[in-house]
């Protein structure tokens, strides 16, 4: 089996965020980054379905500013991916086109059995890339997928919808699966494993070389702000009784939730 | 008239929550509002979107969309957008609505944002922003390049307006293309909870280790019950094979966004908070007044929570009834 396994790299969520002087963005010093936890089930994924079937292969994807991006790279054939693929391209690039690159290169590389991606990557939280990497190469997709089954040419997965609802749906013919947490635990890179990745192969393309403008893009963002502080906290006093009582009458008359 | 398409969400025939926020914003613009009601019980919903400000309604009742189909749902709505050509459509962050709308923007080579914490349609224009890095800045949302935009809203951001039931509208029948189908729904499990899912609660009361016990979840329950509140959990107990998948909020969780989100026994790990950190009030009680949690609540209550929570269920029951 062909697999292509896309990853996203993100800030760590222990990061601080800090803006730039002029609110046109944010300052990136400082910020360590991280494969998208998501993306780590997709790989995981991918590495489990390559050792059930001798001859299999997994190629991580992923596109970014090279000098960071490489280490995405590195991670994931440390884990255990055969080779990467990696788009260099400005910092901040939309959904829109960062999918238009992702199937570009997928499609350049010949016939593949699935594309695993992550459910969402948590510094936009946007969902987007991973149907619309299914929408540009025309095959089916399922994303929060926390089960998955394949079985000759077609996948029989699980997803997650709201209230607890579960769907089972099969997708037929080569497809993209949008992973999310419970579908297995993923693996640690070992020291073997990041020697070994050292030698594995990594191919560099630029946007250009796949025809793409970075002027294309439909979405952009600007005026950045921090959330405003919240008041401090307060913490009530007394005995438990009269906690309680104040803190209802607190929700019910001075916030009007209730 | 520029028109805005608002794309609705009902279940057991009643428009959900986000549907009625999002036509009030609509109808609010002075744009001509059209909303797209798609799924068995579609006709006497879409007579509810008139009632909110819709003067048009795009309706199927096609027995093709009984359950959600990514491809069947994607055909229609690109379809709709092909032909009408919207300046903007909005809908709600849902789960059907974050897998859908970025296959037909591909398709429709549109603009798409998801997760909106501010709309704005005044004079003709559209402002939104949205949070980035789960919530520690936002930013406003600039499109180009594009005619139709979509734009996807979290729930509980905008207000709902009153009911006008002697209004009406058009009704277009619309029907389902047809297609070779590459994705088969073989069965959907529905959830056992008859509460509302987490990123729809407007309560919302979550349990964490500090519960010692899976057993002990019944103490939220019944809070939750008098609060009409729906249930969630921190990724600790989660993992612990506590509680389901499903209920955990947080990073790698749920982001909601209630009035109201009371943390019980959970030590506010960042992970945690990156999804409660737009809930309007949050209530932590721990008995370690050095928790991290009591640096983000609205209200704290230092104290054993065996203790708090009986107290407390009994104290709502007593001012609510
Ligand atoms: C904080 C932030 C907020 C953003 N918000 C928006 C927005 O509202 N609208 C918009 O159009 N664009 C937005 N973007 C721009 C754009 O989405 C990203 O820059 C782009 O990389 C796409 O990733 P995503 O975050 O949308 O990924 P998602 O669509 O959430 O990611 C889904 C999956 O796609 C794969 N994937 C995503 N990006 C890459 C990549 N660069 N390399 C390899 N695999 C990848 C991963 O497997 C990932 O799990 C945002 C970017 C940032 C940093
Ligand atoms: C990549 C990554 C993603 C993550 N994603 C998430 C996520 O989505 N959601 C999430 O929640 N976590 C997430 N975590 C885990 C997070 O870091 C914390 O480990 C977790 O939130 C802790 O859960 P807790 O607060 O229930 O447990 P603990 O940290 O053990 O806290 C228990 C609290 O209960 C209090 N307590 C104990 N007994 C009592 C009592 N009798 N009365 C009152 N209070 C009492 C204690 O004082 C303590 O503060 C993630 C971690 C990582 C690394």
């Amino acid at each position: 089996m062909k697999i292509f396994v896309c990853v996203k790299q993100v800030p760590d969520t222990e990061s601080k965020i800090r803006l730039k002087s002029d609110s046109s963005g944010i300052d990136e010093t400082g910020i360590k980054w991280v494969l998208n936890p998501y993306d780590e089930f997709g790989l995981e994924e991918a590495l489990k379905l390559k050792e059930s079937l001798p001859g299999s292969s997994v190629t991580v994807l992923s596109l970014g500013p090279k000098k960071r991006v490489v280490d995405a790279i590195r991670t994931a054939l440390a884990m255990g991916a055969d080779d990467g693929i990696l788009i260099d391209a400005p910092e901040f690039i939309d959904g829109y086109l960062t999918a238009k690159a992702l199937a570009k290169v997928i499609a350049a590389e010949g016939p593949f059995d699935l594309i695993f991606t992550g459910k969402l990557a948590i510094d936009s939280n946007n969902s987007f890339v991973s149907q619309a990497i299914a929408e540009a190469l025309s095959i089916p997709h399922a994303t929060v997928v926390s089960k998955l089954v394949h079985e000759g040419t077609s996948a029989t997965v699980e997803r997650e919808t709201e209230g607890g609802t579960r769907e089972v749906i099969q997708l037929k013919g080569p497809c993209l699966i949008g992973a999310n947490k419970g579908l297995n635990t993923p693996r640690y890179a070992n020291l073997p494993g990041i020697i070994k990745a050292k030698k594995k192969p990594v191919k560099e393309i630029s946007l250009s070389e796949l025809e793409l403008e970075v002027e294309a893009q439909r979405v952009s963002f600007s005026s950045f702000l921090l959330p405003a502080e919240k008041a401090t906290t307060k913490i009530l006093q007394g005995d438990m009784n009269t906690q309680v009582a104040e803190l209802v009458q607190l929700l019910k008359n001075e916030s009007k939730v209730l | 008239m520029v028109s805005v398409f608002v794309f609705c969400e009902f279940q057991h025939g009643q428009l959900k929550k986000g549907a009625l926020e999002l036509l009030g914003a609509a109808s609010q613009s002075g744009r001509h509002v059209v909303s797209v009601v798609l799924g068995p019980e579609a006709p006497t919903v879409a007579f509810q979107t008139f009632h909110y400000g819709a003067q048009k309604a795009l309706v199927c009742d096609s027995k093709d969309l009984a359950l959600y189909n990514s491809e069947i749902y994607a055909n229609l709505l690109s379809l709709i957008i092909s032909e009408h050509k919207p300046e903007l459509v909005l809908a709600s962050s849902s789960v059907l609505a974050r897998d859908l709308f970025p296959r037909v923007a591909a398709r429709t080579d549109s603009a798409y944002t998801s997760d909106c914490t501010e709309l704005n349609l005044k004079d003709g224009g559209l402002h939104v922003r949205r949070p980035l890095y789960s919530g520690k800045c936002s930013a406003s949302v600039n499109f180009k390049n594009c005619t139709t935009k979509l734009v996807l809203m979290k729930q509980n951001q905008l207000p709902i307006f009153a009911a006008d039931v002697t209004k009406t509208g058009e009704i277009v029948t619309i029907k389902v293309p047809s297609s070779d189908l590459k994705t088969l729904v073989k069965k959907v499990v529905m959830g056992t909870s008859e509460k509302l899912d987490l990123t729809e609660a407007n309560i919302i009361v979550s349990g964490g280790r500090g519960l010692k016990e899976p057993g002990n979840f019944s103490l939220l329950e019944a809070l939750a019950d008098t609060l009409g509140a729906s249930v969630g959990a921190s990724r600790a107990v989660v993992d612990a094979g506590w509680v389901p998948h499903g209920m955990q909020v947080g990073q790698t969780g749920k982001t909601v966004n209630p009035s109201l989100y009371i943390a019980v026994g959970i030590s506010g790990a960042i992970q945690h908070m990156a999804g409660i950190m737009s809930s309007k009030v949050i209530v932590a009680i721990n008995k370690d007044p050095e928790a991290p949690i009591f640096q983000k609540a609205t209200f704290g209550i230092v104290g054993d929570l065996f203790e708090v929570v009986p107290l407390l269920t009994a104290e709502f029951k007593r001012t609510l009834s």
